[in-house]
């Protein structure tokens, strides 16, 4: 086991610049998950410490080593790819057991770790099989089966799931987790599933076009987006954004909005007058009870029901809305409700630069 | 694309037949005449259903030779049949171990002037042996392998078409997989041999059906470069056999050689066809 240290690295295809430069300090043991849309760079740059691909500026540390100049196989790593890329002619056991024949490893050793990661994974009925006669999850089980033998000091997963259907998905989610808690390796994990991002990490890198915008706790993340781009990502309805003008007058500041509702915020908060971006997660607002002063009329286009919630699409002024109310309140399209806001849970950015204000 | 037309697929049979016809009975043909007495060969018209003698002809033709009259030192079947072995499969593994390897520094390997070496080799498909023939020959007459199964074999030995069939492959084998060999510590030649020559087994099957036929059936060059009877391959003798001057042809012998220089294709193909189809067809990794 080792930690993982990332120095301003940077990856540039030609002229091409896919990583910007990402700093990071992974601890022993930890679980980090790098989540991000398609494109952002979290393939390189797991590929980077992989060494499957050159690192063009800065410095990767595994353990106490820099590996910049290191093989992959000699970076005590082992990976698991997304299409599991398994030896198609070889067995289970063969293909779990390659690595460790090529670093010629005594026969009883071998045959001891193919067994107990066999035994971890329940793929003991399975050694002899060829990997298409597996199903998808076992095959993605035999994947993780090479790395395991492998007893590397850290884990590395691209998208490992994502080949496989929501059910098996959710099964093979647990199974890490599972796997994790028992071994205790540090693990990097790619995934654009948030979802998988938010359960499995211990903390979360929100990459955005080659850098990480965001490293934190998943609840930190959720709760204290670093950016508008963090917040619109992470979360599901995305956050709400609005652009704001911050008036502080008699009676605390307060946030104006497009169509002219104005919102009270809350009196601790002293940001400078101005334009601002305000942040709002759609289950922080709710149906105004009667009796109750609603804070804003929300114009619902769509109420999308979703079983436990419903979700109601509108409009304020000419920007979108979208408020997560329990399913019972009992509206729909076309209807008007007044909905109070959770403003302590609301966050104000700038709108230029996107970085939330601190307050 | 199911289609019911019983015209259409009448006639489609019948052409089929047809054809089976006309390629079959010529086969049939030289098989009838090696299972006759040379007597009853001789009569007009000869016979056209088979005869008793089958096995004592081609036994004759095995071991003796056909006799020809005013031609001495007949050269048995079983002699002239090794050496097309031995040139048909050191041909075909040649150009199997040759290509394969090509096709791996071409795919796998970044050296200078890659692509120009890729698109020479490409190029040469367009030229058969029988274009430069005869700077080939003034090669191997220098290099003293006149009479050699060296010199039989070694110029048919590069095959474009097999090194661009494996490139083809190797270019379908997965990125990821290269890269779980490498995490694994498998290095080129080990990567080569454990995974990548595996997974091409059934192209390579159907390469070297191809390529051993293609050596079998060889006739200019050894023409050309075996003089020494020891040397000669039996297309090349069936050839000679039937163009010896004022010879009295012992036909049913020469049939039976005839029947046994088909045979060692034949049994290939039958033998590899499983394996053969898989690989023409197979896109399976
Ligand atoms: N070999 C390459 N040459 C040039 N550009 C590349 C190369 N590989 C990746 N890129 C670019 O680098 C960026 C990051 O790619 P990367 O594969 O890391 O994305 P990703 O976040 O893993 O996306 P996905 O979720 O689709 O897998 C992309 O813009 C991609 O176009
Ligand atoms: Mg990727």
């Amino acid at each position: 086991m080792a930690k993982v240290t990332l120095k301003s690295v940077k990856k540039n295809y030609g002229p091409v610049k896919a990583i910007h430069g990402v700093d990071m300090e992974i601890a022993d043991g930890e679980f980090i998950v790098i989540v991000g849309p398609s494109g952002c760079g979290k393939s390189t740059l797991l590929r980077m410490i992989a060494g499957l691909e050159a690192i063009t500026e800065g410095e990767i540390v595994i353990g106490d080593r820099v590996v910049n100049d290191i093989e992959p196989a000699d970076r005590d790593i082992a990976m698991v790819f997304q299409n599991y890329a398994l030896y198609p002619h070889m067995s289970v056991h063969q293909n779990m057991s390659y690595g460790l024949r090529i670093r010629g490893m005594d026969k009883a050793n071998i045959e001891k770790r193919v067994q107990r990661a066999a035994e971890i994974l329940q793929l003991q009925p399975y050694l002899q099989r060829k990997p298409r006669e597996l199903s998808g999850g076992q095959r993605q089980r035999v994947a993780m089966g090479r790395a395991i033998v492998r007893e590397p000091s850290v884990f590395l997963f691209d998208e490992p799931l994502s080949n496989l259907d929501a059910k098996l998905r959710v099964q093979m989610r647990l199974e890490i987790k599972r796997l994790h808690q028992q071994l205790g390796v540090t693990s990097i994990y790619v995934t654009h599933d948030q979802v998988e991002a938010m359960t499995l990490a211990d903390r979360l890198v929100v990459m955005n076009q080659g850098r990480a915008d965001q490293i934190g706790s998943p609840f930190d993340v959720y709760g204290n987006p670093a950016t508008t781009y963090v917040g619109g990502f992470i979360g599901s309805p995305a956050m709400n954004f609005l652009s704001c003008r911050v008036e502080t007058g008699t009676g605390g500041p307060k946030a104006v909005l497009a169509d002219g509702t104005a919102l009270m915020l809350p009196a601790e908060w002293t940001p400078p007058a101005g334009n601002y971006t305000i942040g709002i997660r759609p289950e922080t607002m709710r149906i105004a009870r009667p009796g109750e002063t609603a804070q804003l009329h929300l114009n619902v286009d769509v109420a999308e029901e979703l079983g436990a919630d419903t979700l109601l699409h509108g409009k304020l002024g000419d920007e979108d809305l979208v408020a997560r109310v329990p399913s019972h309140a009992g509206y729909h399209d076309h209807s008007r409700p007044g909905l109070m806001i959770d403003i302590a849970r609301a966050h104000l950015f700038d709108p230029e630069s996107g970085l939330r204000i601190a307050l | 694309m199911i289609e019911r037309r019983p015209v259409a697929n009448a006639f489609g049979h019948l052409m089929l037949v047809a054809m089976i016809i006309i390629v079959a009975f010529p086969i049939y043909l030289a098989v009838v005449a090696a299972s006759h007495t040379i007597q009853d060969v001789s009569q007009t018209p000869m016979p056209l259903l088979p005869g008793a003698e089958l096995l004592t002809n081609t036994a004759r033709a095995l071991f003796d030779g056909p006799q020809l009259v005013g031609v001495s030192g007949a050269t048995p079947a079983i002699v002239l049949m090794m050496n097309s072995l031995i040139m048909a499969i050191a041909i075909a593994v040649g150009k199997i171990i040759i290509s394969l390897l090509s096709a791996f520094a071409i795919v796998y390997f970044r050296f200078p002037l890659k692509n120009f070496f890729f698109w020479m080799i490409f190029i040469t498909l367009m030229l058969p042996v029988e274009v430069r023939i005869i700077p080939t020959y003034k090669i191997v007459a220098d290099l003293g392998l006149l009479d050699t199964y060296t010199g039989l074999v070694l110029p048919l030995i590069a095959s474009a078409t097999a090194t661009f069939l494996f490139r083809q492959f190797f270019m379908t084998v997965p990125d990821e997989l290269v890269e779980a060999a490498r995490i694994d510590g498998a290095g080129p030649m080990r990567f080569f041999w454990d995974i990548l020559v595996p997974l091409t087994r059934t192209s390579i099957a159907a390469m070297f059906v191809i390529q051993f036929i293609y050596g079998w059936n060889q006739y200019l060059w050894p023409l050309l470069i075996a003089s020494d009877y020891k040397y000669q391959t039996i297309v090349l003798a069936i050839g000679r056999l039937i163009r010896a001057p004022d010879a009295f042809y012992e036909w049913p012998v020469i049939m039976g050689m005839a029947v046994l220089a088909l045979l060692p294709p034949v049994l290939v193909v039958v033998l590899m066809q499983r394996w053969f189809v898989k690989g023409l067809v197979e896109t399976e990794k």
